[in-house]
């Protein structure tokens, strides 16, 4: 039984869905909001890695190009990360709460 | 047939975790769901052949993005109550998240080791993935390469910029000062009666 990249496109598929529906479903917490992009961000990656373990490697076409993308999304998803938490830390001391429902109040 | 059910396993565990983190209630428990769900992304990446960005998931995202999260659950979380009832809350979860941890690591390396194709295009077994990636990266990605140590920069500036606060009451160095400073500035001559003392 070989798994083939159908199986990973689907599991990358119900991470990503997963992580949307995170954001929607989620009407308390900033903090996970930051966690389901993580979510996205990581499927997005397991996408670039599967496609990049089935390319035949060829003239023009190097099938690590998948996985050194794979590692800039991580560069980016880290540093997304921490200007999200800080900006919710900032957000955090003004408010004294990090509840989503507020957030669209512009008053400071 | 151990990748197959490895990748069944892994799969599973990551969708179940990823599940987890959108459903649990404690941020707390949400963030160690996350960290079960790179995990078991790790191993998938190791069952495609890609051994250096699972290593890499693993470090980045299990120590340091996680653990930023934790910082920051634990710092804001309003319900303090519900903190303070102890280590105790945590042990099942904890327990799981380690059990299935374990599971996972010995089926990974079982299945890479048993030499069982991994992936669909064969590779040539003398390059490492290591190898393969730092050949690229260095030459035909470098200007992009340079590009991701920047975007750090920023990120790093930015989230210290953000959070940065300047506070009443708080001593700093000022070290233009202290470099500027002269006899003249610093010493002062007092002139003291006898059996008086500096008031």
């Amino acid at each position: 039984m070989v798994i083939g990249l159908a199986h990973y496109l689907v599991v990358a598929a119900i991470l990503f869905t997963i992580g949307v529906f995170g954001i929607f479903v989620n009407r308390k917490n900033v903090i996970i909001i930051l966690m389901c992009v993580e979510l996205i961000l990581l499927a997005v990656n397991i996408n670039f890695v599967a496609f990049s373990a089935h390319m035949a490697e060829g003239a023009g076409n190097n099938p690590m190009a998948g996985q050194v993308f794979a590692l800039f999304i991580l560069t980016v998803a880290a540093a997304e990360a921490a200007v999200g938490l800080a900006i919710l830390v900032v957000y955090f001391r003004n408010r004294g709460n990090i509840a989503v429902e507020n957030i669209d109040l512009m008053k400071g | 047939m151990l990748v197959a059910i490895s990748f069944y396993l892994l799969a599973a565990v990551a969708i179940a975790a990823a599940f987890m983190v959108v459903a649990s209630k404690n941020p707390v428990h949400s963030v160690m769901y996350l960290i079960l769900t790179f995990f078991s992304a790790a191993g998938l990446f190791i069952l495609l052949g890609a051994e250096f960005l699972a290593l890499l998931i693993v470090m980045v995202y299990v120590g340091a993005v996680a653990v930023l999260f934790l910082f920051v659950v634990m710092m804001l979380d309003v319900d303090f109550v519900e903190m303070k009832q102890g280590f105790l809350q945590y042990l099942p979860v904890g327990a799981l998240v380690g059990v299935v941890l374990f599971i996972e690591m010995f089926l990974v390396g079982a299945a890479y080791f048993s030499g069982e194709p991994t992936t669909v295009v064969e590779r040539d077994p003398n390059v490492s993935n290591l190898e393969a990636f730092g050949e690229v990266l260095y030459t035909e990605y470098a200007g992009m390469f340079e590009a991701a140590g920047l975007i750090l920069l920023v990120a790093l500036i930015g989230a210290v910029v953000l959070t940065l606060r300047e506070r009443e009451g708080v001593r700093k160095q000022n070290i233009l000062e202290q470099n500027a400073r002269t006899r003249a500035t610093g010493v002062e001559h007092v002139d003291i009666e006898p059996g008086q003392g500096i008031g």
